[in-house]
C-alpha cells in the first residue's frame, strides 16, 4: 500500500511542532523515522493514528484521505505505540482476543489469526499466561502480534525498542524486517537509535519538526559528505 | 462497517470488562466497605435522629436504612464511574485507551459501549450491596430487582459520561482526591439520598433547590421508586435527558482534535 504524507504541519498552541513535512513511503519496505527526542517523531504518529486531528496537509493511504475517509483509512494501520498498551493482568490470547474485537472481527476468526500470529511470533504456548509475566521484549512482540491481527498494509512503530536489552532489540527488529518480506507490510519504524537502521534503509531524519532528510541510508551520507548515518545524522542535526 | 462488526465490538468491550473484574475482584469487593459501613453504622446512629415519614413510593413508615438504600446504590455507581472515568483518560489506561480508539469503528459508540461495560460492572456490585442489605431488613418487593435494572444502568452512564466529560476538560481535576471533593461528595451530600427533599426545604429552601438542580437526586429517585414499583416520569426524564446531554458532550471530548493528552506520551 502506497502511503503518502502531504505537508503535514501541526501546532500546540502557539508551538509549531511539525512543519511542512511531506514524504511518501515504499509498498513493502522498511522505513525509519529518525530523530532526537522531541523532534516531532510521536506528534507524526499521533497524526498519522488519528489520536491528534490533522490541521494542515493530509495523508493518502491507498488513495483514500486521511481527513475525507478516516474509517478506511485506519482498517489499514496497525500501530505499536512507545509506552506499553497491553492490559498486563488479561493473558495474552485474551488481549489479542479485545484488538480484534475492537476491529469487528468475530471470536473465531479472531482465534485462528490470534494462534496464526502467536505461532510466528513463537509464543503460541504462552497464549494462556498474564501478559505481566512476560519479559520486556516478548511483550513487545505480543503488541505487534495484535497490530497484524486486522491484516494492515501499515504498521507504524514508535520506538518499539525502549526499555529493552541489546539482544532483544535487535531480535525484533529483525523480525519486524522479515514482516517486510514475507507479508509485503509497509513499516515506518521511528528511532532516535542509529544501531536499528541499516545502511541501504530508506530513512527519514526529523528534527525540530523539518525533515531534513529522505531517502537510502547510503545515499543521505554519500549526499552529506559523511561515513556513516551516526555522522549524517550529528552534522544535520547536532545531536548524536 | 456491517452491524456484524459492532456487535463483535460492542461483545468484545463487554468481555474485557468483565475480565478485568474478574482480576480484581477483591478491589471490587472492598468498595463495597463504604456504602455498607453507611448503611450498617451511619444509618444506625441517625435512625433516632432522624424520623422518616409516609413519602411515596413507600407505602408505610420505614426504617433509615431502608430510606438510604437507594441513594447509597447510587453511590456505589457514582464512586465507580468517576474512578473508570478518570483512570480511561489518565496514566493507568492511557495505553489501552489509545487502543481502543484506534478501532475504526465511531468513536461515540466505542465510548458509550465502554461506559455501558463499567456500568453493568457497578450494577453488579450495587445487586451484591442489595442482597447484603436484606441483612438490615432493606426488603423491596421481588420484582423491584428486576425493575430497578434500567434505572441503575441509564445512572451508571449518566455519572460514567459525567466523569469522562470531567476527565477530559478540566485539567485541574486530574486526581481522583480533587474530583471527590469538587464532584462526588457535593454531588451525593446535595441529593435526596440521604435525606428526603421536604426535610432541606425546611432546612434551608436554597439547598433544597440546589439538591433539585443535582442530575444525581433524580437518579437516585429514579432508583429509589423504580426499587418499589412505582413509576417517576420526571426522574426518569431528566436522568435521562442529562444521559444524552452528557454522553454528546463527553464524546465530543474525544474527537481527534481534542484528544492531545492521548496522543502525547506524558499525560498534558
Amino acid at each position: 500500500m502506497t502511503i503518502e504524507a502531504r505537508n503535514l504541519s501541526f501546532r500546540y498552541g502557539d508551538k509549531p511542532v511539525l512543519k511542512e513535512v511531506s514524504f511518501a513511503l515504499t509498498s513493502g519496505g522498511f522505513h525509519a523515522l529518525l530523530g532526537p527526542n522531541g523532534a516531532g517523531k510521536s506528534t507524526l504518529f499521533g497524526l498519522l493514528t488519528r489520536l491528534l486531528a490533522l490541521q494542515q496537509g493530509d495523508v493518502l493511504m491507498a488513495g483514500q484521505s486521511l481527513k475525507k475517509q478516516p474509517a478506511e483509512a485506519m482498517r489499514n494501520i496497525g500501530v505499536v505505540f512507545q509506552q506499553n498498551a497491553l492490559d498486563l493482568d488479561l493473558t495474552v490470547r485474551q488481549n489479542l482476543l479485545y484488538h480484534a474485537a475492537l476491529h469487528g472481527l468475530s471470536r473465531q476468526a479472531a482465534r485462528v489469526r490470534g494462534d496464526r500470529e502467536l505461532t510466528r511470533f513463537q509464543l503460541l504456548e504462552r497464549a494462556n499466561e498474564p501478559v505481566r509475566k512476560l519479559n520486556g521484549g516478548h511483550r513487545r512482540r505480543v503488541e505487534i502480534a495484535r497490530a497484524l491481527l486486522h491484516e494492515p498494509s501499515l504498521l507504524l512503530l514508535d520506538e518499539p525498542t525502549v526499555g529493552l536489552d541489546v539482544a532483544s532489540r535487535r531480535e525484533l527488529n529483525d523480525h519486524v524486517r522479515t514482516l517486510c518480506d514475507s507479508d509485503g507490510l509497509t513499516v515506518l519504524w521511528a528511532t532516535h537509535l542509529i544501531e536499528e537502521i541499516r545502511p541501504e534503509d530508506r530513512v527519514l531524519i526529523l528534527h525540530e519538526g523539518k525533515l531534513l532528510a529522505d531517502g537510502a541510508g547510503h545515499d543521505i551520507c554519500e549526499a552529506e559528505g559523511t561515513r556513516d548515518l551516526a555522522e549524517t545524522f550529528h552534522t544535520l542535526t547536532g545531536a548524536g | 462497517m456491517k452491524a456484524a462488526h459492532y456487535w463483535h465490538c460492542f461483545v468484545g468491550i463487554q468481555t474485557r470488562e468483565w475480565l478485568r473484574f474478574w482480576q480484581q475482584r477483591t478491589r471490587f469487593a472492598s468498595a463495597l466497605v463504604r456504602p455498607l459501613l453507611w448503611l450498617v453504622v451511619f444509618a444506625a446512629g441517625f435512625r433516632a435522629v432522624l424520623g422518616i415519614s409516609i413519602i411515596p413510593p413507600y407505602q408505610t413508615y420505614i426504617t433509615y436504612e431502608t430510606y438510604i438504600a437507594p441513594g447509597l446504590c447510587g453511590m456505589i455507581i457514582l464512586f465507580n464511574s468517576m474512578q473508570g472515568a478518570l483512570s480511561m483518560v489518565y496514566d493507568r489506561e492511557l495505553g489501552s485507551m489509545r487502543v481502543l480508539l484506534m478501532s475504526p469503528l465511531p468513536r461515540p459508540f466505542l465510548l458509550v459501549t465502554k461506559l455501558l461495560a463499567m456500568g453493568i460492572v457497578s450494577v453488579g456490585q450495587v445487586y451484591v450491596f442489595l442482597l447484603l442489605a436484606l441483612l438490615v431488613d432493606v426488603e423491596p418487593p421481588a420484582w423491584g430487582y428486576l425493575v430497578v435494572l434500567p434505572a441503575l444502568i441509564l445512572t451508571s452512564l449518566m455519572l460514567g459520561a459525567l466523569g469522562l466529560l470531567i476527565a477530559t476538560w478540566i485539567k485541574q481535576l486530574e486526581n481522583f482526591a480533587g474530583v471527590m471533593n469538587f464532584v462526588i461528595f457535593p454531588m451525593f451530600f446535595m441529593s435526596s439520598a440521604l435525606y428526603p427533599l421536604w426535610r432541606m426545604n425546611e432546612a434551608s429552601p436554597w439547598l433544597y433547590w440546589i439538591c433539585q438542580f443535582n442530575p444525581f437526586t433524580h437518579a437516585v429517585e429514579a432508583i429509589r421508586f423504580s426499587l418499589y414499583l412505582e413509576w417517576n416520569p420526571m426522574a426518569y426524564g431528566i436522568t435521562a435527558t442529562v444521559t444524552l446531554v452528557l454522553s454528546l458532550l463527553a464524546t465530543a471530548g474525544f474527537r481527534p482534535q481534542r484528544t492531545k493528552i492521548l496522543a502525547t506520551s506524558k499525560p498534558a
